[in-house]
């Protein structure tokens, strides 16, 4: 643009938020970082972050998590990043900008990326403590320390932003109200019967409505903090935190201050080149600005487009943006709600197809054009094809309408592929990336996975609806050219996990060679299997042992090969090759008796001990010849085995509830006793974690378990499918007010339903997100018992828990089993040299030195051992 | 050096050098799991047999930890050829001459072995 002959030019940049930082990345693509200086003011305390995922804040990403930001980006472009240094003035005579740290900046081109703020209707006392609205990260650590000492939440406003807000103050242990002036939730976006089936949704999931009713007043106590709200119909509602979700408007003051025109209802005017119409050397993009189509765009998939304008503007290449698209779905967990396109069929002579069942909360409706082209829609209830109708948007789709909202099960659903989409179809919609691009990914740049594809093309990286899709979009693709997606478990076997289990459960296979011999690939037959096979076949028969009439102990004959090596020594393998013990303390409550125990075992055996995360105690540094003694004494004082070694049920965490805690509403202790008791051993795809709290105040952390379980005035109500770990994820609710049998009946389901159809290690949590039909099919099969398996699933459980038995009691009656306890074959008292410990803080730890040097000399560690 | 396993009365011998070392009675090895054994100079041998009776030698310790747990890992087939697994970080290695599967500059020590 106009740089002045000499001097580089110069780009400021005002606002570092999603959109700022992408026009970063824009400028840094086009080459313009090189050739121009660029000063970026950013006012928050930290560079750009992924403001659509901060709700996953509650879920356990950390800010550092949610970053967008590469500081080797930055370096690596010589850009000027000042955060926390915001623009206070534009001086557009001269040509420079003023920063609150009193840095006067001359710029070339200035463009203003500032965002929106919350709107906070004027109601008395709206700035009161425990007042907030829901925009920044620093808003969110606000409002996560005043819940501590909180127990009610509300929320201004049911839109998307409101109802996620809703969500997360629930997620805080918040009993939520979400108060909404019009006369149904997220009113934008869904009509009247959407609107009908989402509320019941939403208060099927704990939260309280009030629609048609607006926020008059706040009320306060002596100390100026919120105590409740007056609502427009007179009534009350008390509560101690109040979040504004009331909409944003556009960050435009400075704009206004230096005299460029905005819009009437705000937004700085831009023209299609994303240039203010005022002055062709200042540019505004994102929600700032007012856009050529006469609309301030709220989402970021326009403010991305608009980004990229300006930057090809800049660099003198063509580009405009008209117009975008306001597909939008929901990410609050356990609700699904999408409205793409049209949503409300305002398009001329349009028709409607609608699929409603108020009943399960599901709503679906397309909106056609005369001539079948999809134009858009609202789905509630069931968001699964959410992916494939949008990218459908424009098109008229190969199948009849009706087939594509129908469920399943009723008349033939149709399982539309992304296969059938044009080349053009938009698959990702924040970054604007089309279905050709996808499969060029593949075909061109030889991606295979879904996070090779992302990196490549930058789809689904930012809300992640589109992730489904581009899973089956490169499968698919892959498959066409010729790549087989082989789904089978391992070199040994072409089936998977799921098609094992049931050849085992109903040829009734209790031998690992049978299985291989007859149903294992061509090649491998008659092998050895290898490594992934054999503990997943041998978890396989240990869940239905018998049933099927296998041995019941993970340790008899052909079994035993097939375990890996802590099921094999019933402990826990540590780096040193010592193991740990980890005794059963079910519930976590534990006598003084029997913690005098375990504290005499680790005292005499000079183990090292912690308290775990599970609610019970490890004992570090036993030798592999010392496990059957230290055991022995364990058995002896009523201890069992903890399976902390099994892909099989760890701990039942519990809060101490009702007995003690002035909040409990059940007896939560007795309840996660029970659970422990009733799954031990339980061998399973992947561990098993559970915990049961006595309110909703979940001190036991039970919604980031496999199977969670908090009491309710009325019973208990079961959650499914959290983790905590690698991923964290929160468990959905699979059933509410459920009695004690009620709940054991329906986890009983639950668990042997995903053990039947898990993948070898993937976890409830990955499970769920992965069957097809996801929570909902669940739901169907183990509450409505919609394949009519469920007898057979609780017969199962039943086989299971009247076979328990300890394996360690067993083992040590077991002279043959015993005997594998040793260091070594023909030294069995000899302790394994290399197994050393020092001492560290009161206790001790390996001696990891030991393992660097081994024992031998140095010439034979050579030969010996590594040659690396 | 195909056995069959029923032969109780047989023992698992070792080469070194020029000698045979006894280590063990070949009934004491369970098909697909291993043993550990503890050499005259100090060193540890990891002894297993396969499904048909085949056994195999090769240096106890793990490369990757230096802890001597190699004769507690999982074996298997791989390619027609067989592996320990190591049950730390699951490197495989392949039981007739030593060579880490995962990794080409690895390798550790393979020992004659035969029943006798
Ligand atoms: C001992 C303990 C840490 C502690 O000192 O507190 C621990 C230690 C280990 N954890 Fe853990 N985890 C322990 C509680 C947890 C928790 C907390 C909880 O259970 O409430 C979690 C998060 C909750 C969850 O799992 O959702 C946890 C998430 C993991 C994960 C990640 C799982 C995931 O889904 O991402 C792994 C890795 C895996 O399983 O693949 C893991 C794996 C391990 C292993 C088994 C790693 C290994 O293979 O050597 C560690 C060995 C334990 C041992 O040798 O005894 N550990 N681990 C805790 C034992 C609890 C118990 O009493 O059994
Ligand atoms: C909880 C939540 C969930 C959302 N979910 C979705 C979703 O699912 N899908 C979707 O499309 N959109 C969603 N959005 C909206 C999306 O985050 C915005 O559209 C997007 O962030 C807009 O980017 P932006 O850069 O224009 O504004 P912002 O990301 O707000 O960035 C503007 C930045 O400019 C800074 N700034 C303002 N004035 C100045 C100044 N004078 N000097 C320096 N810096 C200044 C601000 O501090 C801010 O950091 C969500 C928003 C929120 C809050
Ligand atoms: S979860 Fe348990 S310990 Fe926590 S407040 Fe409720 S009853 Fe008390
Ligand atoms: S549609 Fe949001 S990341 Fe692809």
């Amino acid at each position: 643009m106009t740089a002045t002959p000499g001097a580089s030019p110069t780009i400021v940049l005002v606002g570092h938020g999603m959109v700022g930082q992408r026009f970063l990345e824009a400028l840094a693509e086009r080459g313009l970082t090189a050739t121009h200086r660029v000063v970026v003011l950013c006012e928050e305390p930290r560079p750009a972050y992924d403001r659509v995922q901060l709700t996953s804040y509650f879920s356990g990403r950390t800010p550092e998590d949610l970053s967008l930001t590469d500081l080797a980006f930055i370096e690596e472009h010589g850009i000027e990043l000042r955060v926390g240094d915001p623009a206070e003035s534009v001086d557009r005579e001269a040509r420079t900008v003023t920063a609150r740290s009193g840095l006067v900046v001359d710029y070339d081109v200035l463009v203003l990326a500032t965002g929106s703020y919350p709107f906070v209707p004027p109601v008395p006392n709206k700035d009161a403590e425990g007042c907030f609205v829901y925009r920044t990260i620093e808003d969110l650590l606000a409002i996560e320390e005043y819940a501590r000492t909180s127990t009610t939440g509300a929320v201004v406003g049911g839109g998307l932003l409101g109802l996620e807000a809703a969500g997360a103050l629930k997620g805080l242990g918040l009993t939520s109200h979400i108060v909404e002036f019009a006369p149904r939730l997220m009113p934008v976006q869904v009509d009247e019967g959407g609107g009908a089936a989402l509320l019941r949704t939403i208060e099927e999931m704990g939260l309280s409505v009030h629609t048609g009713v607006g926020t008059q007043e706040i009320l306060t106590d002596a100390s100026g903090a919120v105590t409740g709200m007056r609502l427009s119909d007179g009534s009350e509602l008390a509560t101690d935190l109040v979040v504004f979700s009331a909409g944003v408007r556009p960050r435009d003051q400075l704009a206004r201050a230096c005299g460029l025109t905005v819009g009437e209802r705000g937004g700085i005017t831009v023209d299609e080149q994303c240039r203010t119409v005022t002055d062709p050397h200042v540019f505004a993009i994102g929600e700032c600005a007012l856009a050529a189509d006469g609309r301030v765009y709220g989402l970021v998939a326009p403010g991305y487009e608009q980004a990229e304008t300006a930057a090809a503007t800049i660099a003198a290449d063509e580009a405009s943006f008209t117009g975008a698209d306001l597909s939008t779905k929901l990410k609050l967990l356990g609700v699904d709600v999408a409205s793409f396109g049209d949503a409300h069929g305002t398009a001329e002579d349009c028709l409607d197809v609608v699929y409603s069942d108020s009943r399960s909360g599901l709503y679906k409706k397309l909106v056609i054009g005369r001539d079948g082209t999809l134009l858009g829609g609202i789905l509630v209830g069931d968001a699964e094809a959410y992916g494939t109708l949008k990218a459908f948007t424009g098109s008229v789709p190969p199948v009849s309408p009706e087939s594509l909202v129908l469920p399943a099960g009723a008349g033939a659903p149709v399982q539309l592929g992304p296969s059938a989409l044009p080349d053009d179809a938009i698959i990702c919609s924040c970054n604007n990336v089309r279905k050709g691009t996808i499969r060029e990914a593949v075909t061109e740049h030889r991606c295979t996975t879904v996070p090779e594809v992302k990196k490549c093309t930058k789809a689904g990286t930012t809300c992640g609806s589109c992730v489904k899709v581009l899973g089956q979009l490169i499968n698919a693709e892959l498959e066409a050219s010729g790549v087989e997606v082989d789904k089978g478990l391992c070199a040994c076997f072409s089936q998977t996990r799921e098609e094992l289990y049931e050849i085992v459960l109903a040829l009734r296979v209790t031998s690992f060679r049978d299985l291989l011999d007859r149903h294992g690939r061509e090649a491998a037959r008659g092998g050895d299997g290898c490594e992934v096979c054999k503990p997943t076949v041998g978890s396989i028969i240990a869940s239905l042992a018998p049933t099927i009439g296998a041995s019941t102990h993970v340790l008899d004959g052909e079994q035993a090969a097939l375990q890996d090596t802590n099921d094999h020594f019933l402990a826990n393998l540590q780096k040193n090759g010592s193991y740990s013990v980890v005794p059963r303390i079910p519930g976590g409550e534990i006598a003084p008796e029997k913690l005098i125990v375990i504290g005499e075992i680790a005292r005499d055996f000079g183990l090292y001990t912690k308290i775990t995360g599970g609610q019970r105690i490890d004992m570090f540094g036993a030798r592999v010849e010392q496990l059957p003694v230290i055991w022995a004494r364990l058995v002896d004082a009523g201890f069992e085995s903890g399976h902390a070694y099994g892909k099989s049920l760890r701990t039942v965490k519990s809060c101490v509830g009702q007995t003690w805690c002035r909040y409990g509403v059940q007896d939560s202790v007795r309840m996660a006793i029970d659970l422990e008791l009733r799954y031990r051993g339980l061998r399973s795809p992947h561990k098993l974690k559970s915990a049961v709290s006595g309110c909703q105040r979940e001190c036991a952390e039970a919604q980031s378990k496999d199977f969670g379980v908090i009491a309710t005035a009325g019973g208990w109500n079961l959650y499914v499918g959290g983790n905590g770990g690698a991923t964290p994820r929160h468990a959905d609710l699979l059933g509410q007010d459920l009695s004690d049998a009620e709940l054991i009946r329906l986890i009983d389901r639950f668990l042997m339903f995903y053990i039947r159809t898990a993948d070898r290690l993937e976890r409830t949590s990955v499970w769920l997100d992965r069957i097809p039909g996801g929570l909902d099919h669940v739901r169907d099969v183990v509450v409505h018992d919609s394949l009519g398996i469920c007898d057979e699933l609780e017969a199962l459980m039943a086989a299971h828990v009247s076979h328990y038995r300890d394996e360690w009691a067993e083992t040590l009656d077991d002279p043959e089993k015993l005997a594998r306890f040793v260091s070594f074959v023909n030294a069995p008292d000899t302790p394994d040299p290399v197994v050393a410990f020092v001492p560290e803080r009161d206790q001790m730890k390996p001696d990891l030195p030991l393992l660097n040097i081994g024992l031998r000399p140095a010439d034979e560690i050579l030969e010996g051992s590594a040659t690396r | 050096m195909t056995l069959t396993l029923e032969t109780t009365d047989l023992k698992v011998r070792l080469r070194l050098a020029d000698d045979w070392f006894t280590v063990c009675d070949l009934s004491a090895l369970l098909p697909g799991r291993g043993v550990a054994a503890l050499l005259p100079d100090g060193r540890q041998a990891a002894v297993f047999a396969d499904r048909t009776g085949r056994l195999y030698a090769i240096d106890n310790r793990d490369p990757f930890t230096g802890a001597a747990v190699l004769s507690r890992g999982l074996t298997g087939t791989h390619q027609g050829r067989p592996f320990v697994a190591s049950p730390l970080l699951k490197q495989r290695f392949d039981l007739e001459s030593g060579q880490c599967l995962d990794d080409e500059t690895v390798r550790v020590t393979a020992y004659e072995v035969k029943a006798a």
